[in-house]
């Protein structure tokens, strides 16, 4: 049987090398088969399709379809276009040069699911990746990286969870309205989830509530973000790792991993699982498509056992002085137990965790400890100096912001006009989190005079 | 000045090159390369950062909150660096060095350079996911592009794009099956998934997380998936049946409008995994055997680089009844404007299921592949993959030693899972052994996933992307593998021996007293140091 359509192919297609006719011909005479269609014999005729795709007219060469794209991208306007005073979980920040170099590398870009012996390279730079992190987070276990901080959120509770094998969660710290989603969706069938609002005047954890919430029991684990947010970087913290403690609960913390050539390691103030997203360390906005997660515990059996994730190994090899890399406890995972392993796993960001590698070897601890200061820094001078403007009120007084802070416009003026305005003046901020409450975020990028730009701009509009 | 050498005179028979061998004469590169930790000096610096102006001070850290150690991160100046990194990249075989067929279930194609360019503009990279709309109508319009695109090859109603992998895609349906029967209120009734156990972990994996029971339904004597299993595991408690067609097993199943029936009339929904859609783009649809939701994985069937195992994208397409449960926001595009927009306002939605809107490099790039061939070069694109995989069946299927289980005399779609069972009896070689030694001939070759219900199995996936030439070289290296199994099984068993490194000795990788996950955790498990340097 040939339908109509087989064979119809006018070109040679540069990704598609055999379908040129003599070739498919003469592969096709070798295999003894009368067309391609004998191959589809068991696809029933009633669900075939019996027309062409009704897609667009290919754009056949790489010169039209680049001419196309550049007609795309141009309707773009980019965060090096603009001044952008954007975060709340896609941060800005520069990327070395080296971290591009590396991960752009063909070797390692188009590479999948080798085993050590030809992607030795993948195991080793992965591994390096989970050592780089654990020296930041003062653990001995991270996991080669999940899609995104949410999931990896998510998955930490849950982990907490079977550990414990209680029933609630807590979160005691601000949380983001689109990451409780992710992570109410993702332990809806074992936990529920509490919100502890925080004091409405300092935005950190309260710590009568998280108490009280606790008193009920069958709490599985308290968790905070630090920052929050809002921006905050908690003094409450380590107050909250006692009270999930004298609970039973597990004490979980989402931390930024760029803040921690500063401040201390969830694991110094008791956290047992640290997480987070590293799209901080070296990775590119990309329209919020750069996230990549990471968990972070003790060297316990008991909670290496509730990994879903894949966690790489150094063991020997057969020859004295090599390095050889494995898949740590594989059989706890669902590529082994399907059903039956902890979650799931899959493709998840693995290349994102290399970058990060790269990021981290080459910013070192002073590197890294001079970013956090750098930051801290600017947020504390944009907070001052944005309470300067009339109009503008900065929130929660004295408390310790990174990178992102929330303000509150007193006059008559939304935050979405004011954010309308700014962009005029080719400024990106002003994120609403409320009618009159808006966000910003400053980072490394930003310079002081940024920051008096963005200032004397909303002096402009904020009446 | 030394006298010159006397002239020496050459044939032309000596001075004839006898031509490449049949099999290359491969050696991985290996720079015996140190752990990073064991590189650089205190001091050095890798890159350094912005400080900020000092007159605007500083703020102060409450002690509890302050770092009091810093971290233990190397200290290496820049080109150590890179070297290091460039080393470990020589030391890694990516698909665009390799015949990559050996990586079978995951549709190992060519994804084009242009494409990569793409990503890495600017005005991709450097845009934030919050910025005002009529800032991003290029991206927002490529996005609501493949969505339509993707509509089209599967003919379902809806697309999103939001899900950061094949089995985040895989979960999102499995959260859309559970939307929608929370919605009907029959959630409680309706607690079981059935899938097959040619399919993909993840289907198993992500219902059981989501809160299922989950039922697998093993294959008949033919291979295909036991119908008459289905009948017995279908019933009021049923929630949706998770299956791929064709399986991991390269098998189409000829039923599988039937399955979808017997799953309906039960009341159940039917999800499709499309994890194996290459070899059918253009030729059948998941609407077109009555799904009411599919996925695919956009890093596999439409060409975006697998990345050392992601970041990936995965696509959710369901039919309109489905689409209140879609992840939020959906992108929606106004005609008579010609303006995109975001819709963060869906009630029934099952929320979000990551940051922002997808893996938004991987969505530009699987646009502009489909782009590139439209509707022809997609049927191309099947069909090439169909018949270099049935042109791979009839090389391999001559080969002493293997076997092509059930099905027998039927073609095969986009893979095969072939055994090396009779090999194994013969020489008491595994199927691992013989992906080992293919190391050594510069390609790679990965078993198959668990449970091996084929006994000592290889799936193999050539796709489109590889000439009749490679898939000659591809058979010829298993060949000449299986030659040695039988006359020199040792050089087998004790392979790799031409690459990187030799046989891991994976013992302390289950050890909970030896394993390490880290330097810090080798140090001092391994080799006893105590405390922090």
């Amino acid at each position: 049987m040939t339908s109509p359509q087989d064979s119809a192919h006018t070109h040679a297609h540069p990704y598609i090398p055999n379908a040129v006719p003599a070739v498919r011909q003469a592969m096709l005479e070798e295999i003894g088969a009368a067309s391609v269609e004998d191959f589809y014999a068991d696809i029933p005729d009633g669900i075939r399709l019996h027309r062409p795709l009704d897609l667009p007219a290919p754009l056949r060469s790489e010169a039209e379809l680049t001419r196309h794209m550049e007609e795309l991208l141009g309707r773009n306007t980019s965060t090096r276009q603009a001044l952008s005073f954007l975060g709340s979980g896609c941060y800005q920040h520069h990327v070395p040069a080296v971290v591009d170099e590396v991960v752009n590398r063909s070797e390692f870009l188009t590479a999948y699911a080798g085993e050590p012996y030809e992607d030795h390279g993948r195991f080793q730079a992965l591994w390096e990746y989970q050592s780089m992190m654990a020296e930041l987070l003062d653990v001995e276990i991270v996991n080669v990286p999940v899609y995104d901080g949410f999931q990896a959120s998510g998955t930490a509770l849950r982990m907490a969870g079977r550990i414990t094998g209680r029933r609630r969660v807590l979160v005691a710290t601000a949380i983001d309205t689109d990451k409780l989603s992710r992570i109410r969706d993702y332990v809806r069938p074992d936990h529920d989830v509490t919100v502890v609002p925080v004091d409405p005047d300092t935005g950190c954890a309260d710590l009568d509530a998280v108490r009280e919430a606790l008193a009920a029991g069958d709490t599985a684990a308290v968790y905070a973000d630090t920052p929050s947010a809002l921006g905050i970087v908690d003094e409450a913290l380590p107050r909250l790792a006692e009270l999930a403690h004298d609970a039973g609960a597990l004490y979980v913390v989402g931390c930024n991993p760029l803040t921690l050539g500063v401040l201390a390691p969830p694991s110094a103030y008791g956290a047992d699982i640290a997480c987070g997203d590293i799209q901080p360390l070296g990775l590119h906005q990309s329209f919020g498509g750069a996230n990549a997660g990471f968990i972070a515990t003790r060297d316990e059996e008991a909670l290496v056992a509730e990994y879903p994730s894949r966690l790489f190994g150094l063991v020997p090899t057969t020859v004295e002085g090599e390095y050889g890399f494995g898949d740590v406890a594989y059989e706890r995972t669902s590529f082994a137990l399907r059903e039956e392993g902890k979650e799931w796993v899959g493709t998840a960001a693995a290349l994102h965790g290399i970058g990060a590698g790269v990021y981290l070897a080459l910013m070192g601890p002073q590197g890294m400890r001079e970013i956090g200061d750098t930051i801290l820094a600017l947020t504390a001078y944009a907070r001052r100096r944005l309470a300067e403007v009339p109009g503008i009120a900065v929130p929660y007084g004295d408390a310790l912001h990174f990178a992102d802070f929330t303000v509150r416009y007193t006059g008559s003026r939304t935050a979405t006009e004011i954010r309308a305005e700014l962009k005029e003046r080719g400024i990106f901020g002003s994120t609403p989190t409320g009618t009159h409450e808006a966000a910003f975020c400053v980072t490394e990028v930003h310079t002081k005079a940024d920051i008096d730009r963005l200032a004397a701009t909303l002096e402009e509009i904020v009446k | 000045m030394t006298a010159p050498h006397a002239p020496v005179s050459v044939s032309p028979e000596e001075a004839r090159i006898a031509g490449k061998p049949r099999l290359r004469r491969f050696r991985q590169a290996s720079w015996d390369e140190k752990l990073i930790f064991e590189l650089g000096s205190p001091g050095e610096r890798g890159v350094l950062v912005p400080t900020a102006d000092p007159s605007i001070g500083k703020p102060t850290i409450p002690d509890a909150l302050r770092r009091t150690d810093p971290p233990a991160l190397p200290e290496m100046s820049q080109q150590q660096v890179l070297r290091h990194y460039l080393r470990l990249s020589q030391e890694n075989l990516g698909a665009d060095l390799n015949i990559d067929v050996g990586q079978g279930t995951c549709t190992m194609k060519y994804s084009p350079k242009v494409n990569d360019q793409f990503v890495r503009d600017l005005r991709i990279a450097a845009l934030h996911p919050l910025q005002d709309e009529d800032t991003v109508q290029g991206v927002l319009g490529i996005i609501h592009s493949l969505e339509q695109l993707l509509k089209e090859i599967s003919g379902m109603d809806r697309v999103s794009l939001q899900p950061g992998a094949g089995s985040a895609a895989i979960y999102t349906n499995v959260a859309m099956i559970r939307a929608y029967f929370t919605a009907r209120g029959e959630l409680e009734q309706r607690d079981e998934v059935i899938t097959t156990i040619f399919s993909h972990p993840s289907n198993a994996a992500c219902a059981k997380t989501a809160g299922f029971k989950v039922i697998t339904l093993h294959p008949d004597a033919d291979g295909y998936p036991d119908i008459e299993a289905l009948k017995a595991a279908v019933g009021p408690r049923t929630a949706a049946l998770l299956i791929t067609n064709p399986e991991d097993t390269g098998i189409y199943n000829p039923r599988i409008e039937e399955f979808v029936r017997i799953v309906h009339e039960a009341g159940g929904l039917c999800s499709y995994d499309q994890a194996n859609a290459n070899g059918i783009l253009g030729i059948t649809r998941a609407r077109d055997a009555g799904f009411d939701l599919c996925h695919f994985n956009l890093h596999k069937t439409f060409s975006t680089p697998h990345a050392c195992g992601g970041p990936a994208a995965g696509a959710c397409a369901v039919t309109e009844e489905l689409a209140p449960y879609l992840p939020r926001p959906t992108v929606e595009f106004d005609p008579e404007t010609g303006v995109y927009r975001l819709d963060d306002e869906r009630p029934e939605s099952v929320g979000k299921m990551r940051p922002f809107y997808g893996v938004v490099p991987n969505l530009v790039r699987a646009y502009a592949w489909i782009m590139s061939l439209g509707a022809e070069g997609l049927r191309a694109a099947a069909e090439t993959a169909v018949l270099n995989n049935n042109y791979l069946l009839h090389k391999v299927r001559q080969i002493p030693g293997v076997s092509v289980p059930y099905a027998a005399g039927r073609p095969r779609v986009e893979q095969v899972r072939y055994s090396w069972e009779k090999l194994h009896q013969d020489t008491g070689l595994h199927s691992e052994d013989i992906g080992l030694r293919a190391a050594d001939f510069g390609t790679h070759y990965w078993t198959s996933h668990h449970p091996y219900v084929v006994p000592e199995p290889m799936t193999l996936e050539p796709t489109e992307s590889y000439t009749r030439a490679d898939l000659d070289e591809y058979a010829a290296i298993l060949a000449e593998i299986a030659r040695e199994a039988y006359e020199d099984p040792e050089t087998v068993r004790t392979a790799p021996h031409r690459s990187t490194i030799h046989r891991v000795r994976p013992e302390a990788l289950d050890d909970p007293a030896v394993w390490a996950v880290s330097w810090r955790a080798y140090r001092r498990k391994v080799l006893g140091e105590a405390g922090r340097p």
